[in-house]
C-alpha cells in the first residue's frame, strides 16, 4: 500500500507555494509561482505542478490545508490555517525548540515566538504599513530600475551603505532619490534598503533566543540574513526552503489533523 | 458556521431609538422643549432635571460609523483643518453637518439632527469633545459650557469631586437662562435616581456575560447600550433594562449561549470598530469565540450616582469611570474583569484616532499578559476611519489569536 502524502498549499500576496510530504514530514515535491490576479487558477496549477514534482496524482493526497491571504480561495483544501501558525509549524518541524521566528513575506512581517513544545506563545504583525516587506523592497527596486532578484548580489557587494531613517515606504522612496542625486552608489542604496527591513522587523518585538528566519524575501536575499546576524549578534537559522516553510507547516498540519 | 443569537428585545430597542430622534426634531423645529447637546458623559442628569432634551453628537458618531458613511464625511472635516488623526468620531460629525448628510435621514425621515440651544461638554473623556462642540457653539452661535476634568486620576479624592461638582454647579445659571426655567431640585434628584438605577440595570446586564456559556457578547452590547447613552435619567431606560435583563437571565437559566458552541473567551480593550461590527461579531462567532467583556460597555455603568446628592455623586460618577484614570487602575480594572469573567485573552484595538480609549500604547498589553497569564492581541483600526483598518490583517491576527489560545 502506497504511503500517505498530505499537501500545505500557501497563497501569499505575491506567491504560490505549495509543498507535498509523507508520513514523515519528508518533502517529496513543492512548487512556487506568483499568485497573479487568480488564486485559485495559480494555487490549482501550483498543487498540479507539486503533484508532478513528487511523481504523484491528487488521490494519492490525504488532506490538503491551506494558508496564506488566498486561503479561502483554495476551494480544494480540506480546511485553512493562518499563515502565521503554518510558518511557526514549518519552522519548528526543522527546529524544534524553544526559536523565535522571523517571517519577512511579500504584504507583511511577523515574529513569532515558540515554546519548547512548538507552542506559540505570542506573534506579532508589521502595522499598517508597507514599510519592511517584500513590497518595500519591489518598489525600490522599481525606483532604482534594479530587477528584484539582483539585490542581494548588489548589496553584497556594498562597500559602504547608506542610511535610511523613515519607516514609511514613500518618505524612504524620497530617501533613496535624494541619496541618488548626492551620487550615493547603487550598491550602497540596495544595503541600506536590506537594512531598514531588518530594523523594522528588530522594531516589532525583542528577537530573543534562537531566531530562525523564513518568508519569501528571505529566500530570494541571503544577505539580508547576514545583517540580521550583525544587527542581533549571533548566527540567524534558515530552514531548507526559507519561502516554502508555511506550505510545509500547512502540509504538517494536515497531516497531523484527524479533521 | 455557529449563529448569533438574536434577542427579543431588539424590536423594542428600535422603538427607543426611533422615539429619541423624533422626538429632539419635534422639539428642535417647534423650538419647546430646549435642546442641549452633551457629551455622551457629560451632566445628562442635570440637562434633565432643567427639563432640557438631550442630543449626544457622540451617538451620532457612532451612527455615522456604524452606517459607513463616516469614511466619506471625514475629509470634507479633514479639508477644513481638522487633521485625520485628531477623533473621528469629530470628523465625520463635522463632515456630517457640512454636507447635510445623517443616517437619520434613512432611519427615521429626519432631515438633520436637532438645532442645539446650549451646548454642554465633559472632557474627561478627551479634549477633544470640547473642541468638537466648541466648533458648533459658533457655527449655531449658542453658548458652549461644560466641566474640565482631572486626568490621570489614581484614588478619587475629594478635592476632586469638590472640583467637578463646583463646575456642574456654576453650568446651572447659563441654563436657566437658556431655558428660562429655574432649576427644579427635585427634576434633578428624580433624573439621578432613574440613572442609578439605569446604571445598575445595565451594570446587571453586562454581568450576565460572567455566566459561562455567555448569554451576550461584546457586539451585542454595543447595540443594547443605546438606550443607556441616549436616555440616561429617564424611566424608558430603566423599563428597557429590566426587560433585556429578564430575557438575558432566562438565556442563562436555560443555558443559551450567545455564540453557539463557545469555547473561547475574549475581553475587548477599547473602542469598537462601528463600522466593521457586523464582520467581527460574525469572525469571532464563527470561531466559536465570545467577546464576553469590554471596557467600552462599561464606560455607562455610573455606580455612584446618589440622589441625595445630585451634584457631588454626579461629579464622583462622571469622574470613577476608567477612562479619567491613571494606569495602575486600568491594569487592576481589566484584571479584574478577566478574572470575573473567565476570559482568555484581551484584544486591544488601538484606534488610531482616539489615543485616549487605546490603552495598547504603552506596553499595556505585555505587561497584563505576563500578569494574567493570558495572551493578547494589538488590532489597528479605528471607530470611525475605515481608512485605517486592513480587513485582511485584522482576520488574519483574530484568526491566528485564536488559533493560539485554542492550542494551548
Amino acid at each position: 500500500m502506497p504511503q500517505p502524502c498530505f499537501s500545505g498549499i500557501d497563497v501569499g500576496a505575491s506567491a504560490v507555494k505549495v509543498v507535498v510530504i509523507d508520513d514523515s514530514g519528508d518533502i517529496l515535491g513543492l512548487n512556487v509561482r506568483r499568485s497573479g490576479h487568480d488564486f485559485e487558477a495559480s494555487a490549482k496549477a501550483s498543487f498540479d505542478a507539486a503533484l508532478a514534482a513528487a511523481n504523484l496524482d491528487s488521490g494519492d493526497i490525504v488532506r490538503i490545508v491551506s494558508t496564506g491571504y488566498g486561503r479561502r480561495n483554495t476551494l480544494f483544501s480540506d480546511y485553512t490555517r493562518t499563515e502565521i501558525g503554518c510558518h511557526a509549524r514549518g519552522c519548528f518541524h526543522y527546529f524544534p525548540r524553544a526559536i523565535t521566528v522571523v517571517d519577512i513575506g511579500g504584504q507583511d512581517n511577523k515574529v513569532i515566538k515558540l515554546d519548547d513544545r512548538g507552542r506559540r506563545i505570542n506573534f506579532k504583525m508589521n502595522r499598517k504599513c508597507a514599510a519592511g516587506t517584500g513590497a518595500f523592497l519591489e518598489e525600490m527596486a522599481n525606483r532604482l530600475s534594479v530587477p528584484l532578484d539582483g539585490l542581494d548580489s548588489l548589496a553584497r557587494s556594498a562597500g559602504g551603505e547608506a542610511t535610511l531613517g523613515s519607516y514609511c515606504t514613500v518618505f524612504s522612496a524620497t530617501e533613496v532619490l535624494e541619496k541618488i542625486r548626492a551620487g550615493t552608489p547603487l550598491a550602497d542604496l540596495v544595503k541600506g534598503i536590506f537594512r531598514s527591513v531588518v530594523k523594522r522587523v528588530m522594531e516589532m518585538e525583542p528577537l530573543t533566543g534562537t531566531v530562525v528566519a523564513t518568508g519569501g524575501v528571505v529566500a530570494h536575499n541571503p544577505g539580508m540574513v547576514a545583517i540580521l546576524e550583525e544587527e542581533i549578534g549571533r548566527p540567524v537559522l534558515v530552514p531548507p526552503h526559507p519561502q516554502c516553510t508555511g506550505a510545509l507547516g500547512a502540509a504538517l498540519f494536515a497531516r497531523d489533523s484527524e479533521e | 458556521m455557529p449563529a448569533r443569537k438574536d434577542f427579543q428585545s431588539s424590536s423594542r430597542l428600535k422603538q427607543i431609538m426611533a422615539d429619541h430622534f423624533l422626538e429632539l426634531d419635534r422639539a428642535a423645529k417647534q423650538g419647546s422643549p430646549k435642546v442641549a447637546w452633551c457629551t455622551s458623559v457629560g451632566p445628562a442628569e442635570l440637562l434633565r432635571g432643567m427639563g432640557y432634551l438631550v442630543y449626544f453628537p457622540e451617538n451620532h458618531g457612532a451612527l455615522l460609523g456604524a452606517s459607513r458613511l463616516a469614511t466619506d464625511l471625514i475629509p470634507t472635516a479633514n479639508a477644513m483643518g481638522y487633521s485625520p488623526d485628531i477623533c473621528s468620531y469629530l470628523t465625520s460629525d463635522i463632515g456630517s453637518y457640512l454636507k447635510k448628510v445623517t443616517p437619520l435621514t434613512r432611519a427615521y425621515g429626519i432631515e438633520s439632527v436637532p438645532k442645539p440651544d446650549v451646548l454642554v461638554y465633559n472632557t474627561n473623556q478627551c479634549r477633544d469633545v470640547k473642541d468638537w462642540f466648541t466648533w458648533y457653539g459658533r457655527e449655531f452661535d449658542v453658548p458652549c459650557i461644560g466641566v474640565v476634568t482631572h486626568r490621570e486620576v489614581g484614588r478619587v479624592e475629594e478635592h476632586h469631586i469638590g472640583s467637578i461638582a463646583r463646575q456642574i454647579r456654576d453650568l446651572v445659571p447659563v441654563l436657566e437662562e437658556v431655558s428660562g426655567r429655574k432649576l427644579d431640585m427635585d427634576r434633578l434628584k428624580e433624573a439621578v435616581k432613574l440613572s442609578k438605577k439605569c446604571t445598575d440595570l445595565w451594570k446587571s446586564v453586562l454581568d450576565t456575560a460572567a455566566n459561562v456559556p455567555s448569554p451576550l457578547t461584546f457586539f451585542d452590547a454595543t447595540i443594547h447600550m443605546g438606550p443607556a447613552v441616549v436616555a440616561r435619567g429617564t424611566q424608558v431606560a430603566v423599563d428597557y433594562y429590566e426587560e433585556l435583563l429578564e430575557e438575558l437571565d432566562e438565556r442563562v437559566s436555560f443555558g443559551v449561549a450567545a455564540v453557539q458552541g463557545e469555547h473561547v473567551r475574549l475581553y475587548w480593550e477599547g473602542m469598537p470598530i462601528w463600522g466593521k461590527l457586523r464582520n467581527l461579531s460574525e469572525l469571532f462567532a464563527g470561531l466559536k469565540t465570545c467577546v464576553a467583556a469590554s471596557t467600552y460597555c462599561n464606560s455607562w455603568i455610573f455606580e455612584a450616582m446618589d440622589p441625595e446628592e445630585p451634584f457631588e455623586s454626579m461629579a464622583r460618577a462622571y469622574l470613577e469611570l476608567f477612562i479619567a484614570r491613571d494606569e495602575a487602575y486600568k491594569e487592576e480594572y481589566i484584571k479584574d474583569r478577566c478574572e470575573q469573567f473567565h476570559l482568555d485573552g484581551i484584544v486591544y484595538h488601538d484606534a488610531k484616532t482616539c489615543p485616549n480609549n487605546s490603552n495598547s500604547r504603552y506596553g499595556m498589553p505585555d505587561r497584563l499578559s505576563r500578569e494574567l497569564g493570558i495572551p493578547a492581541l494589538i488590532l489597528n483600526g479605528d471607530l470611525n476611519d475605515l481608512r485605517c483598518y486592513s480587513e485582511e490583517q485584522a482576520t488574519t491576527n483574530i484568526e491566528a489569536f485564536i488559533e493560539q489560545i485554542v492550542e494551548g
